[in-house]
């Protein structure tokens, strides 16, 4: 079970203010189609709009990254640079 | 060596050296070709009329007359161009949107700042264009316009965008408003953790808007063919994201557009987005000949984008030990016309440095009658970092502890979770602390009117998409071909890491950037990733050539390819039965066509896990009681690097960081009339610090957390040095004063204002 959490209020819209679950996945793929099953639109959303932090690393746009069985999945808006 | 212990790793012989820069003499003697040095048989020149209004409706255009004068070969409006969704688009900053873009580069149905384009001609000569500009008639009907943030926030403020509902907001507002999105972060229970604290600082802090301040200004060349093939030769950070934007701003197949970026000076993130290169390209398609574009210098400050004017809110609750136990902060980021401020950007950076339980950040995206803003050198993070770093310099005040002792108490450490959710893993933040407390320059003697202020800063950094290839030569050399146009000094760094990697001298290798037809996507140059993403791939082409390498060896050998070792470029046969000599690279590729043709290898990847980067920066500055100027007189800059790859390089970036900092602190600010026009678009009248306002600026590169992610190492290093200088000057322009200046820029009116305040304060408490 990687253990999904998120600061950010556009995903507590999504999830009714929850901010901490668990989701079976062994991929970011797998992740985010498990999102959109548990909380509609929130695998899309953070498909398009946000990066992810596995095990305290930034991912961004990385469907085969894999996920380890206790992975420490973070759900953080999207970074850019200058 | 016991069973246990690891070999240690091969000394790097490239990799941390500092060889000549390869762009060094083009530049010096004017050999570089950049964005408006290219010259095309019939080019023509283009011009852009725009806005007087901040804000007002188009009524008619009518540009007939212009058309009909001799030598004008074309003539656009937004009439030329396709009226576009308003679905997302990735700018660099990653939150525009397409139909914004398109209106930003040509208005169509209304103005929305002084500077907005609303049509543009090609003409034999610029004398023609300007004459033909003149010759274009707007009717406009004027709007009221709103330029600060907080006014633009206000409920009976003018709207810019009827169709502009606040995000993050629950319900959906079913009222337009120029707040474009509501942004809330946070953890714990900030209200009780406040209550609770013994020590409460609450401030508010204000900045303005700054330009990243480029020495060439936009410049572009365009040349539409007969066949339907478009070329586009431009100043820029990213020429695959300029064929993207202008593909789908024209409508036009991908691989119909080449993009080769020219030679460019200086981006610091404003060159990310687009603005001439797509009007260029309609004007070229309708004159049938190429098309150059420059701005003018008032051009780039009235219609290019700066980066966010700012108003911030801060409280943050301590123990009298100094635990910082909660932070609550606003911040209301101005958007320029169009949405898609750092605001996002600054929630995350703000509190990044300090292991904090409790904390709430709210921010505002908010648009006005100002040039859209674009990507500055870590977006948002400098503002954020200007009233955190202040705050936390007044709580040590208050506290009466060691400004870095207060910070080493908070400070996040490996393991630590940031507030944007992520684990810190390889940082060095405490160790970039202590290398500021440890340097002589801490303790140094300061004199009358002087003082000293330290702060710190963050930035995430990022990855991304990246391609890139390596070639041998018959020579027994190598080229590394990229698509990240070198605004920083990739080249140099890609092709030492090239080097280190194929055992080659520096000297031997090098780097080359490649138009989009030569070469597989890149992300543009920006967010601090090149060396980091472009470098990984750069390293896994070399290591596959040195595969490669290795084969033919073994292939000329007539032995298994796992006997070849591969050392100081030379392939070395391990087995002793055979009588093979080293051969060395050269000496492969110059029998490559009997082993398989030529040696090369391409790699593309999305590079992930970049290492964040920590600077703490000490300054020193000397002020002037009778007119409010200020002198720095020291600056110290420490950064966690990972690695350096050249060394030179990264000091060059932490300086460069440091000095545009230091003219956001002191000088450099956005001045309106009352009808919303820029008074000061010009470098004379708005004021950047050049090499004289400056001190040599020290650096100390920490590198004792390189990134595991990368193959030596490396993190980015260009944008974190700009986030801690507005508030390093500001804090010590404070303690001479002895009030907290909490607005920028810190100009010399402005202290002397606060010179005044404080003596009168000081007068008015002696006389109680």
């Amino acid at each position: 079970m990687a253990h999904v959490s998120a600061v950010a209020q556009s995903v507590r819209e999504l999830t009714g203010g929850v901010d901490h679950f668990e989701v079976e996945a062994t991929t970011v793929r797998a992740l985010l189609a498990a999102l959109d099953r548990r909380y509609p639109g929130l695998g899309t959303l953070v498909s398009e709009q946000m990066a992810i932090a596995i095990d305290g690393e930034l991912h961004q746009d990385a469907l085969m990254e894999s996920l380890a069985p206790d992975s420490e999945v973070v759900l953080i808006p999207r970074i850019a640079g200058g | 060596m016991s069973d246990n212990a690891k070999p240690a790793p091969p000394a790097l012989k490239v990799v941390g050296q500092r060889p000549i820069r390869p762009d060094g003499a083009d530049k010096v003697t004017g050999r570089a070709n950049f964005g408006a040095d290219l010259r095309l048989p019939g080019m023509l020149t283009g011009r852009v009329k725009r806005s007087p209004h901040a804000h007002a409706r188009i009524l008619r255009i009518d540009t007939s007359a212009a058309s009909a004068l001799p030598g004008v070969k074309a003539v656009v409006t937004a009439a030329d161009f396709p009226v576009l969704a308003n679905e997302s688009i990735d700018t660099g900053e990653g939150s525009a949107t397409l139909r914004d873009l398109a209106l930003n580069c040509m208005a169509r149905d209304k103005v929305l700042y002084v500077g907005h384009a609303v049509a543009a001609v090609a003409a034999t000569t610029p004398d023609i264009a300007e004459a033909a500009l003149r010759l274009i008639e707007v009717d406009y009907e004027p709007l009221p316009f709103v330029i600060e943030v907080e006014a633009a926030m206000a409920a009976d403020a003018p709207l810019l965008h009827d169709d502009l509902f606040t995000k993050g907001v629950t319900p959906k507002p079913t009222t337009p408003s120029n707040i474009a999105e509501k942004i809330q972060l946070g953890r714990g229970d900030v209200a009780q953790a406040m209550a609770s604290a013994e020590l409460v600082i609450d401030g508010r802090y204000v900045t303005a808007p700054v330009h990243q301040g480029y020495i060439e200004p936009q410049a572009c060349v365009a040349s539409a063919g007969a066949d339907g093939q478009h070329q586009l030769w431009v100043s820029t950070q990213g020429h695959f994201a300029v064929r993207s934007m202008c593909a789908k701003l024209l409508g036009l197949p991908l691989a119909d557009l080449k993009v080769t970026a020219a030679e460019i000076g200086g981006g610091f993130g404003g060159k990310t987005t687009v603005y001439l290169e797509p009007v260029a390209l309609a004007l070229s398609r309708l004159s049938g000949r190429p098309v150059r574009m420059v701005m003018s210098r008032a051009e780039v400050f009235d219609a290019s984008g700066p980066t966010s004017g700012t108003v911030m809110h801060v409280r943050l609750g301590a123990k009298t030990d100094g635990t910082i136990v909660a932070a609550d902060l606003t911040l209301k980021y101005q958007a320029g016309a169009f949405a898609g401020s750092p605001v996002g950007a600054g929630c995350m950076a703000a509190l990044a440095c300090y292991a904090i339980e409790h904390i709430a950040i709210t921010g505002f995206d908010v648009v006005s009658n100002r040039p859209k803003v674009a990507a500055y050198r870590a977006p948002g993070a400098p503002m954020a970092a200007f009233a955190v770093e202040s705050a936390i310099d007044e709580l040590a005040l208050k506290l009466a502890m060691d400004p870095i002792d207060l910070r080493l108490k908070n400070a996040v450490k490996p393991g630590a979770k940031a507030v944007y959710g992520a684990t810190f893993r390889e940082i060095a933040f405490v160790e970039t602390l202590q290398a500021i407390k440890h340097h002589p320059h801490y303790r140094a003697p300061l004199g009358p009117n002087q003082g000293r202020g330290l702060a710190c800063g963050f930035w995430f950094n990022i990855g991304g998409e990246s391609t890139a290839a390596v070639h041998v030569d018959e020579g027994g050399g190598a080229t590394v071909v990229s698509a990240n146009p070198d605004i920083g000094g990739s080249r140099a760094s890609l092709a030492m890491m090239a080097a280190e990697t194929l055992g080659l001298p520096i000297e031997r290798v090098r780097a080359v950037i490649a138009d989009t037809t030569a070469i597989g996507y890149s992300a543009l140059t920006g967010g601090s990733r090149v060396t980091f993403a472009t470098g990984m791939a750069v390293v896994q082409a070399a290591e596959k050539v040195v595969a490669d390498l290795k084969r033919r060896a073994a292939l000329l050998w007539d032995c298994p390819v796992d006997q070849v070792e591969w050392t100081d470029g030379t392939a070395h046969c391990s087995d002793a039965s055979k009588d093979a000599k080293p051969m060395s690279l050269k000496q492969i590729a110059g029998r490559s066509a009997k082993t398989g043709g030529p040696i090369g290898a391409e790699v593309s990847l999305n590079a992930q896990g970049a290492g964040p980067g920590f600077a703490v920066h000490l300054c020193d500055i000397e002020l002037d009681p009778q007119t409010g100027r200020s002198t720095v007189l020291r600056y110290t800059a420490a950064q966690d690097v990972g690695r350096a790859i050249h060394p030179s390089y990264v000091e060059g970036q932490v300086q460069g960081g440091a000095a545009q900092g230091i003219g956001w602190a002191l000088n450099e600010a956005y001045v309106y009339d009352d009808q919303g026009v820029l008074l000061n678009p010009g470098f004379l009248d708005y004021r950047m610090p050049v090499a004289s306002d400056l001190p040599m600026i020290d650096t100390i590169l920490i590198e004792t957390a390189p990134n595991a992610r990368h193959p030596y190492g490396a993190k980015g290093v260009g944008e974190a040095p700009i986030v801690p200088p507005l508030a390093a000057v500001a804090n010590a322009i404070s303690h001479v004063v002895g009030m907290r200046m909490n607005e920028l820029p810190l100009s010399p009116p402005r202290v002397l204002d606060a010179i005044d305040a404080a003596a009168a304060a000081a007068r008015s408490a002696k006389a109680a």
